[in-house]
């Protein structure tokens, strides 16, 4: 039906980056390797490439997200692009302007890029359905659906610790139900071949038929994180105290937080990762978090040159239309 | 159109399952009434006649559930642009449920509703009046006077009544003046915040699901207060498997429960969800094939004994929003039909069962004497091209309402003329057929 989005276009060129959900092996592995180059920028003296000089992106957040949003910004700028930065949740929206006047408006401005996020699950989708057809969408998080830039971010720091993912056991603990980056995780673990994908939780906080989304469901901690080689941890969000779907935090750390005790269960060389930000005491204590399997951190600086791979990679499919157009237009 | 008349449809296949016909006999109409099957009375001159030759002649149907949006969501459509649309699809009555602004809870809603459509004369609306006051759930409606006003049933449109001493009343109310119940089954907790069936399509999509046990939870719950209190109730739109087996079960121990079922829900399922098109946002959800095969199953043995169109025209803007955003509903009047003939073609059902469920099926349950093309009936008819190949496009459309995934879907059958009260209240021109 009509309503599908293609996030590439006729020649498997990625336009838009909405979800990791229908995307190749070849291509993710082009995005990790695309982000291995672009690390490098930011150990130069001059911190930009001129990639994407010229061109404005749009950080449009119908949800507040300052790490992230900060992280696309510095990502645009070093691509030497223009970037505005727009919350729109308390603005444009309490007024009544629709999603779609608010598209329009900035249309009108030019912008080649928009990175959205979004509470609804499909915004990003619906944007990309409705845009100009020069602009690119990169989804930046729509509600439960997808986070995919973050999914990759994490692939890169899953594969700059351990490359080879058909031999990985990669464990993700916590609320899957409402997890975008739970979904772009495991699509993108699936994608890439990975030995086996296990998620965690109690039964209230793992969706209806999990296990269609290619993973083992544990509701142990011990069982789930027994001889992993990566254990991803979710971020609890405090309001799942209320709703029945949790007792109390309390419950949930003595249960299925990662203490030193647990994570010796898994291989001696594992690594804990967290999409951040952590609440300490809650998905995991201090002592695992600034501990040396950690790599939270590099997940956020990695976080920047995965953003620059993908933006770079749509900017320049568009770049490849506008310049095939001038020639026809030169010819015709 | 023509003032009432004296009509002869011939050489059509007339399909009138209440008396048992499917045959080719001609039909004779004077004053808004059948007055003959078969040969003309004896000096019967028709003033017109249809020559039906190669098509098929049935009563009008009847749809169970339609919005016709008036009064108070003019924006989105009106009774005088959605009885036009029933016509041009071979629908002759429409009841629609009480969720209009102002809600159906008073006589006077109802009587500006019915007068309206009467006026306006393409097709009979019939407002199924609110079992609760502005369909709060709380205090009871004057079920006896809008019942005089015209409400041949009481209804709380899709939203469930939480509280189950309310929902009793309500029935046993009901049931004083041999009113029946139309219930919405959604437990209105387990749905709470959902807009997809909660299962493999939901998970992967991210988007909130209303699990079965929304739909089971309320019919279990309505069918023990039917059996407490001797009420008559019909389940609108059932969308599960299990809903229609414990549907089936209750009628077995002589509980007075019926049940329809929306169109769509017998051809599409949660995968039509995928991409996110909010055209297949509809309540109660899409579910899966194994419930749709039995929802089709449950329609062939008669379990569910009328299918409707769950007609919801919206405004543009009404749709374009994010999946969860965006309004429920579909514009399903002129896809009824063609939909259902579809599944004939599969070999779901034969003809007259099909028909069966869209007229003398929903007249039952409404006890209303439509339906039926026995004499001295309403003439009431539709008669459709059965072997006409079609593709709907938005320009084909005459509900203001235009959200629909049907767009560019081929369908094979048409209505050529419906006829209400005696008078042709639609005519296809040939080019278009």
């Amino acid at each position: 039906m009509s309503a599908f989005v293609n996030q590439l276009d006729t020649q498997g060129n990625l336009k838009h980056f909405l979800t990791i959900e229908g995307l190749s092996r070849d291509l993710l592995i082009d995005i990790l390797d695309r982000s291995e180059a672009f690390l490098g920028v930011a150990r130069q003296a001059v911190k930009k490439v001129p990639l994407c000089k010229g061109k404005v992106v749009a950080n449009l957040f119908f949800e507040n997200s300052t790490r992230t949003r900060t992280t696309f910004e510095l990502a645009a700028k070093r691509l030497s692009a223009d970037v505005l930065n727009l919350n729109i949740s308390t603005s444009a929206t309490a007024k009544g302007e629709t999603l779609l006047d608010t598209l329009r408006n900035l249309e009108a401005m030019h912008v080649d890029m928009f990175v959205v996020r979004h509470a609804d699950s499909g915004a990003a989708h619906f944007i990309a359905r409705h845009a100009d057809p020069h602009v690119s969408i990169i989804n930046a998080g729509d509600g439960r659906h997808a986070h995919p830039t973050q999914g990759m971010l994490d692939m890169f720091t899953i594969r700059q610790k351990k490359p080879d993912f058909a031999g990985l056991t990669v464990a993700i603990v916590g609320d899957l139900l409402h997890s975008r980056v739970a979904r772009s995780q495991i699509q993108a673990l699936n994608t890439l071949g990975t030995g086996e994908v296990r998620v965690i939780a109690p039964r209230t906080l793992i969706p209806a038929q999990a296990e269609s989304l290619g993973v083992r469901v544990f509701h142990s901690l011990p069982d789930g994180v027994r001889d992993a080689d990566v254990i991803i941890l979710l971020r609890l969000q405090r309001e799942r105290m209320s709703g029945a779907l949790l007792p109390s935090e309390h419950e949930y750390f003595r249960l299925f937080g990662l203490t030193e005790k647990r994570l010796r269960g898994a291989k001696p060389d594992a690594i804990v990762m967290h999409p951040g930000p952590i609440n300490r005491g809650v998905e995991m204590d201090s002592e695992v978090a600034d501990g040396p399997r950690s790599v939270i951190l590099e997940q956020v600086s990695n976080g920047i040159a995965v953003r620059m791979a993908i933006m770079s990679l749509c900017i320049g499919t568009q770049n490849l239309h506008q310049s095939t157009n001038n020639q026809d237009q030169a010819h015709g | 159109m023509a003032e009432s008349e004296y009509i002869s449809i011939r050489g059509g296949r007339l399909i009138d399952p209440a008396n048992g016909i499917d045959a080719f006999l001609d039909l004779h109409i004077a004053q808004g009434e059948v007055v003959a099957v078969g040969p003309a009375p004896a000096g019967f001159s028709p003033d017109r006649v249809l020559e039906a030759d190669g098509q098929v002649v049935c009563p009008g149907i009847i749809d169970l559930c339609a919005r016709v949006r008036e009064p108070g969501l003019e924006h989105k459509a009106t009774i005088a642009s959605e009885t036009m649309a029933a016509a041009s699809a071979g629908i002759t009555t429409l009841c629609c449920p009480p969720d209009t602004d102002p809600v159906i809870d008073t006589p006077a809603v109802a009587q500006l509703i019915y007068q309206t459509a009467q006026r306006r004369g393409a097709a009979r609306v019939l407002p199924a009046g609110a079992l609760t006051q502005g369909l709060a759930g709380k205090q009871i409606t004057e079920m006896a006077a809008l019942k005089r006003a015209g409400c041949p049933v009481m209804s709380h449109a899709d939203r469930p009544i939480a509280n189950t001493q309310v929902q009793r009343r309500a029935m046993e109310y009901a049931a004083s003046f041999d009113l029946t119940v139309f219930l919405h089954p959604e437990d209105a907790w387990l749905r709470e915040g959902g807009c997809v069936h909660e299962g493999q399509v939901g998970t992967r999509l991210g988007l909130p699901g209303i699990p079965q046990a929304a739909e089971t939870v309320a019919v279990a719950r309505d069918l023990a207060l039917a059996e407490q209190t001797g009420a008559r109730i019909h389940f609108r739109g059932l969308s599960t498997a299990r809903a229609t087996e414990m549907l089936a079960e209750a009628r077995q121990r002589q509980i007075a429960a019926s049940a329809d079922v929306s169109a769509h829900q017998l051809i599409l399922t949660e995968a039509d969800v995928d991409g996110f098109d909010a055209n297949c946002r509809v309540i109660p959800p899409l579910r899966t094939l194994a419930d749709r095969d039995a929802l089709r199953r449950a329609v062939a043995d008669g379990t569910i004994s009328a299918i409707c169109s769950d007609h919801q025209p919206h405004d543009a803007d009404a749709k374009l929003a994010p999946f969860p955003a965006a309004a429920p509903g579909m514009s399903a009047l002129e896809t009824l039909l063609p939909l259902v003939l579809g599944l004939v073609a599969e070999g779901i059902m034969d003809l007259p069962t099909a028909i069966a469920r869209l007229t003398w099926g929903p007249a039952e349950i409404l006890g209303l004497p439509l339906g039926r093309l026995d004499q001295g009936r309403s003439a009431d008819i539709c008669i459709f091209d059965p072997q006409a190949v079609w593709t709907l496009t938005e320009a084909d459309l005459v509900s203001r309402g235009r959200n629909t995934p049907f767009i560019g879907r081929s369908f094979q059958g048409r209505v050529t003329w419906t006829l209400f009260q005696g008078r042709v209240v639609f005519r296809r021109n040939r080019e278009e057929a």
